[in-house]
């Protein structure tokens, strides 16, 4: 692969070399998974999870990442965090390149870039008490090596996020959703990280809950300086949480610009479809406004479209979207989008 | 300074049950996984005092008194070789409860232990270890432990050794399936997430979560072990004379006399039966207990 040409960076079209308060920058990633083969014939299938992805997160920033199920922000935030190799592609993370350095390599980088993840219930070791689960990384790192020293570092991160220290001595099966997604934040607190993947982080919690997580996730950032990748497909939260908002589509981004830029001008035909299927909380203008539902479902990514892969169901696609991949490419300064018509 | 206040209060959840009462529940619930977990206890304390409670030294020979049927002075009789039966029978159960222990706790630990691993890292580890195993799985239980006693010559740890080994595979299969699941658990990318080492995340994230599928293993392996025991020591490859072991007192003098001194080989034949019975009983409501999707293998 040869280097990018252009790269969609925090300050816009600037390479991240030029500006320290680059966190992450994520260059080309590509991560193709076979389907099928074993000891004898090989793969039968390619899913292109992720296809030539690019983005940089600026230090202290908030970066959501939104699309359907299935269009690889999961596999993103996944390949960025090395729990699955990228077939192709660079991860920068603090100016180091991950994807060619060694377990043991990589292991002090982990300290530094934290997941959380979507469901409480299984991002827990059913058998270790919530105590155990915050001090092991303490005690494995050598963070604080003390028994006693990290009882206290446990109560203190318990209190951080809004838990009892008793809360500690107790099995997640003791515990509700949203306790159990606070156990989860201060798991990823305990390193004391730069950059925390949130992996949906309250996708599966309920609204009243869901507030509180946002809100302590958001305190959070401001205490710490965090640096955040917010995956999720409520647009609503994304909105809320994010600095800026980067839309996926089947492996690939079509459109990355600030917040308040992506939701008042989407240029992506994608992006407005999903921004018109967001209801609105006023029965008169919800009756009263057009309705743009997308036709059809989305392809495999086991044999995507050719050209533009939202060109099938697009509602403004030309002969040309067909056969012309389109680049990701600056449309207005600090607007990118995919789409030839844009 | 707490962030946000702590709005979800602290449950008032009872705690996990306690040892005492899940043994209740399981008596009342499974009386039959009950009975055989008595007669286990039975054989344990047996066995443990045996010095104490047995009648005459197992190994001691009467001349005088060969073949004697049970009696008051003998209530099962003796062997051959004048030896009490009830005393043989009595410290037996050392030997049956030794091997069949050893054997099982360490067949079904490493054959988990590989289970888990292959699980973990998945890909090539994976298809290598996994065919292997398969390898090992195509000997029957008793033709492999035949052959690895025959070359690893009798003695009890070499027994226990060649029970162990055919059960390492059976024992990898089943945990590995189970640990194919937890395998995909987030908190297992989060052990990974955390830097932790391969042997850690093994060791300490998804053995515990492969326990009820360990137990259940473990359980039915300590019947066949037992087993697998009587049988070799009653081929010859097993436990020697003059060593009490139920399957050696089945052979040779007791083959002989089996019309007149049939004590000789009821009683150990009956002794081999209950055990193994029992253990049989108390694995499967143990694995009914634990994990009812397992029912039908």
């Amino acid at each position: 692969m040869s280097p990018p040409a252009e790269v969609p960076t925090a300050a816009g079209g600037a390479r991240a070399a030029a500006g320290s308060d680059v966190l992450l920058e994520v260059r080309h990633l590509v991560k193709h998974f076979t389907v099928g083969g074993g000891l004898f014939g090989g793969p039968s299938g390619l899913v292109r999870a992720v296809d030539d992805v690019s983005f940089s997160i600026r230090r202290g920033e908030t970066l959501g990442l939104v699309g359907e199920s299935g269009c690889g922000k999961t596999t993103t935030g996944r390949c960025i965090l090395q729990l699955e190799r990228p077939t192709r592609g660079q991860v920068l993370f603090e100016g180091r390149e991950l994807t060619t350095l060694e377990p043991a390599e990589l292991r002090p980088v982990r300290r530094r870039m934290q997941v959380i993840f979507q469901d409480p219930y299984s991002s827990l070791n059913p058998r270790m008490t919530v105590g155990q689960i915050l001090a092991e990384p303490l005690a494995v790192h050598g963070i604080i090596p003390s028994a006693r020293g990290r009882r206290e570092r446990v109560r203190e991160l318990c209190h951080r996020v809004g838990l009892l220290p008793q809360h500690a001595d107790r099995y997640p099966h003791q515990l509700s959703g949203g306790q159990r997604q606070r156990v989860g934040i201060a798991r990823a607190l305990a390193v004391e990280p730069a950059l925390i993947v949130c992996d949906e982080p309250v996708s599966a919690l309920d609204v009243s809950i869901q507030a509180q997580i946002i809100n302590l996730l958001e305190d959070l950032q401001a205490e710490l300086g965090l640096t955040y990748l917010f995956i999720a497909h409520d647009l609503a939260v994304v909105r809320h949480i994010s600095d800026r908002v980067a839309v996926m589509y089947l492996g690939k981004i079509v459109e990355l610009t600030d917040r308040r830029e992506l939701y008042e001008n989407p240029l992506h035909p994608y992006t407005q479809a999903l921004l018109a299927a967001v209801p609105i909380p006023d029965p008169q203008v919800e009756a009263s406004r057009p309705r743009h539902v997308l036709g059809g479902e989305v392809p495999s990514p086991l044999n995507p479209p050719s050209g533009c892969v939202f060109h099938p169901r697009c509602p403004i696609a030309v002969d040309r979207c067909r056969g012309e991949v389109p680049p990701l490419r600056e449309v207005t300064p600090g607007h990118w989008a995919a789409c030839l018509l844009a | 300074m707490a962030i946000s206040p702590p709005i979800d209060q602290v449950a008032a959840l009872p705690a996990q049950d306690s040892w005492f009462t899940a043994a209740r529940r399981f008596c009342l619930g499974r009386p039959l996984g009950a009975i055989g977990a008595a007669v286990i206890v039975v054989m344990f304390v047996v066995a443990v005092l045996a010095p104490l409670i047995s009648p005459y030294d197992p190994v001691v020979n009467d001349f005088a008194g060969m073949l004697a049927a049970p009696s008051r002075a003998h209530w099962l009789g003796t062997d051959a070789f004048g030896r009490d039966v009830l005393s043989r029978l009595i410290y037996g159960s050392r030997t049956a409860l030794l091997v069949g222990f050893g054997a099982s706790v360490l067949g079904a630990t490493l054959g988990a232990v590989l289970g888990v691993a292959s699980a973990y890292f998945g890909g090539r580890v994976d298809l290598y270890l996994q065919r292997l195993m398969d390898i090992f799985l195509s000997f029957p239980l008793i033709i492999l432990a035949l052959a690895l006693v025959a070359i690893l010559g009798n003695s009890i740890p070499n027994l226990i050794l060649a029970i162990m080994i055919p059960m390492i595979p059976r024992a990898a299969l089943v945990i590995r399936s189970s640990a194919l699941a937890i395998r995909e658990m987030p908190y297992v990318d989060a052990a990974r997430a955390a830097g932790f080492r391969h042997g850690r995340i093994i060791m300490r994230h998804m053995l515990p979560n492969v326990m009820a599928p360990y137990l259940i293993m473990l359980t039915a392996f300590l019947g066949q072990a037992v087993l697998l025991e009587s049988s070799l020591s009653f081929l010859g490859l097993g436990v020697q004379e003059p060593i009490p072991a139920w399957g050696l007192m089945l052979r040779g003098a007791a083959v002989e006399f089996a019309e007149t001194a049939p004590w000789m080989a009821i009683f150990p034949g009956l002794a081999i039966s209950l055990s193994v019975f029992a253990f049989n009983l108390f694995g499967d409501s143990l694995r009914d207990a634990l994990d009812p999707r397992l029912r039908t293998q």
